[in-house]
């Protein structure tokens, strides 16, 4: 199955979440009506169901709310093994998945500070335009 | 919480179940036939006695076609009577069960087949997981960072270490005890008993889970025929019902939830399947849960209310879980050892707690089981099926 077959994002409300990443931003979104924080972001509010939302920038600050290293990865992936993936808790509140890079593995902590970067991916990577992931700070 | 009581009484009369493992000798729809042909055997029905039937499998992707379902119905001799198709990760077979249920409790049928199967291993490891990865938000999990099923499950293991002390050993328990009674079940994927040292010593899958720690890629099918109370008495003298079912859900991505050391889903249908069967964990003889890693046996263990929040550890420990202790869990060998085909291990679970409570369990039979308990996940939680069954023979 080529990377094409499975790309069913490309139509999207939330297309300036991908394209702030190229100018660097991590992007959520903000309800205008009840003031809910939505990251990731999402282009309507389930709370009150309105789709009046604004577009903020995320300081992407976090703390390390747990994690593993994958040694046996999806095909796709097999190229990029081990690699760390942690959940995060941003500042803002909300928690996200991401990579962890610039880590050595042993030093992973619970609790640790993160910081999430608009960063591009290796060469090769399967989903060229997922252009962010967590780094220690 | 709102529990309706006026329907039908519905009970398992018939199982059958297959090898599981790998089945290079049969296809899907032929596994299928194999767990049918037993269950039918079971209660001496014909096909031709079946109102309708209820199909599950994992997904499309597995099966390599889009209408599996009307595969296994048309080859199992069921047309031209009503079939659906369930699909839903992990936890199909449940939804299956709680469908057929459903159309029996409410009377529109009195006879339902529910058949579970699943061919993984014609499909290479690293693909399978990628397929399997598709489940949940892909759009937020799987693409931006290749996590996999086993990598969602260690990171549930890696915070419940964190907050509770629990320690890989205690994981590694789980798999012992699990392969222990799985090289009793003539049925099993894996055979052979293994020490925590084996586990530890296995090869990394996803930190801190190791090989061992993970339930193998298998196929394999199961099958049920449900009827209501009326026919179900005449069909068989040992009809197992349904005292209670639950089902709950939660967010998609893990990342929205409030709590990374359990799965509030099954907490919710717990409560939901224990209300209305009017009981609580304690009246629980014997339980099938998913253990499809060995920190989701240990969770199960506590969202369940078999032991208190954080001491699951202990819980195997003490070998609480084990035959002789007071709340055996899993002594068919669990997904662990005993395999996990997707679509057909919801059903499996409840085959395996009929043969227990109508005492056809052979070495592994818990003495005396009355009640007997199902838990089967979607995925890392995001839909939740328990059921109680009991017996009153």
């Amino acid at each position: 199955m080529s990377q094409d077959e499975y790309c069913y994002t490309t139509n999207t409300k939330i297309s300036k979440f991908f394209d702030s990443l190229d100018a660097g931003k991590i992007m959520g979104t903000r309800c205008r009506t009840c003031g809910e924080l939505y990251f990731p972001p999402r282009a309507e509010c389930p709370v009150c169901m309105k789709e009046d939302l604004e577009w903020v920038e995320i300081s992407g600050r976090a703390e390390l709310m747990t994690y593993t290293v994958v040694h046996v990865a999806p095909k796709r992936w097999n190229n990029f093994v081990p690699f760390a993936v942690a959940v995060g808790q941003l500042e803002e509140g909300p928690k996200f998945l991401a990579v962890l890079d610039d880590v050595d593995h042993k030093n992973i902590k619970i609790g640790m500070k993160l910081k999430l970067l608009a960063a591009s991916r290796p060469e090769g990577y399967p989903e060229p335009r997922f252009k962010y992931k967590f780094v220690p700070i | 919480m709102t529990v309706r009581a006026k329907m039908r009484r519905v009970a398992v009369v018939g199982a059958g179940i297959t090898k599981y493992g790998k089945r290079t000798d049969a296809s899907l729809k032929e596994l299928a036939f194999e767990a049918v042909k037993k269950s039918l055997m079971d209660c001496g029905l014909e096909i031709s006695d079946i109102d309708a039937s209820v199909i599950s499998v994992a997904n499309q992707y597995l099966a390599q076609q889009t209408q599996p379902g009307a595969i296994i119905n048309s080859y199992i001799g069921m047309c031209p009577k009503p079939s659906f198709t369930t699909v839903d990760a992990c936890g199909s077979g449940s939804a299956a069960i709680r469908a057929a249920w459903m159309s029996i409790a409410s009377g529109l049928h009195d006879v339902v087949l529910v058949v579970g199967a699943e061919k993984m291993t014609e499909i290479d490891t690293p693909q399978a997981i990628e397929y399997m990865g598709f489940a949940g938000d892909p759009l937020w999990e799987l693409r931006p960072t290749g996590i996999t099923d086993a990598g969602l499950y260690a990171m549930f293991a890696n915070a419940h270490m964190e907050k509770y002390g629990t320690t890989q050993e205690q994981l590694a328990l789980v798999a012992v005890k699990n392969h222990k009674y799985a090289a009793m079940n003539p049925i099993s994927h894996l055979k052979k008993e293994i020490t925590v040292e084996d586990v530890m010593k296995s090869k990394m899958v996803s930190y801190p889970l190791k090989l061992f720690d993970c339930s193998p890629i298998s196929d394999g099918a199961a099958a049920l025929i449900l009827a209501c109370e009326e026919r179900a008495k005449k069909i068989t003298e040992k009809p197992v019902y349904f005292l209670g079912l639950g089902a709950a859900t939660d967010t998609v991505t893990i990342f929205e939830r409030e709590d990374l050391t359990g799965l509030m889903a099954t907490r919710e249908a717990a409560k939901r399947a224990y209300a209305m069967a009017g009981i609580g964990p304690s009246d629980i003889d014997v339980a099938d849960v998913h253990d499809c890693f060995t920190i989701a046996e240990i969770m199960a263990y506590e969202d369940l209310g078999f032991c208190k929040k954080g001491e699951g550890g202990k819980f195997i420990e003490e070998k609480r879980s084990y035959l002789e202790g007071d709340k055996p869990v899993n002594v068919d060998g669990g997904l662990k050892a005993k395999g996990h085909p997707l679509g057909a291990t919801g059903v499996g679970m409840v085959y395996e707690i009929v043969k227990q409570l109508r005492g056809e369990a052979g070495p592994r039979q818990v003495k005396g089981a009355k009640i007997g308990l199902t838990h089967n996940v979607s995925r890392d939680g995001t839909h939740v099926f328990v059921q109680i069954l009991g017996v009153d023979f």
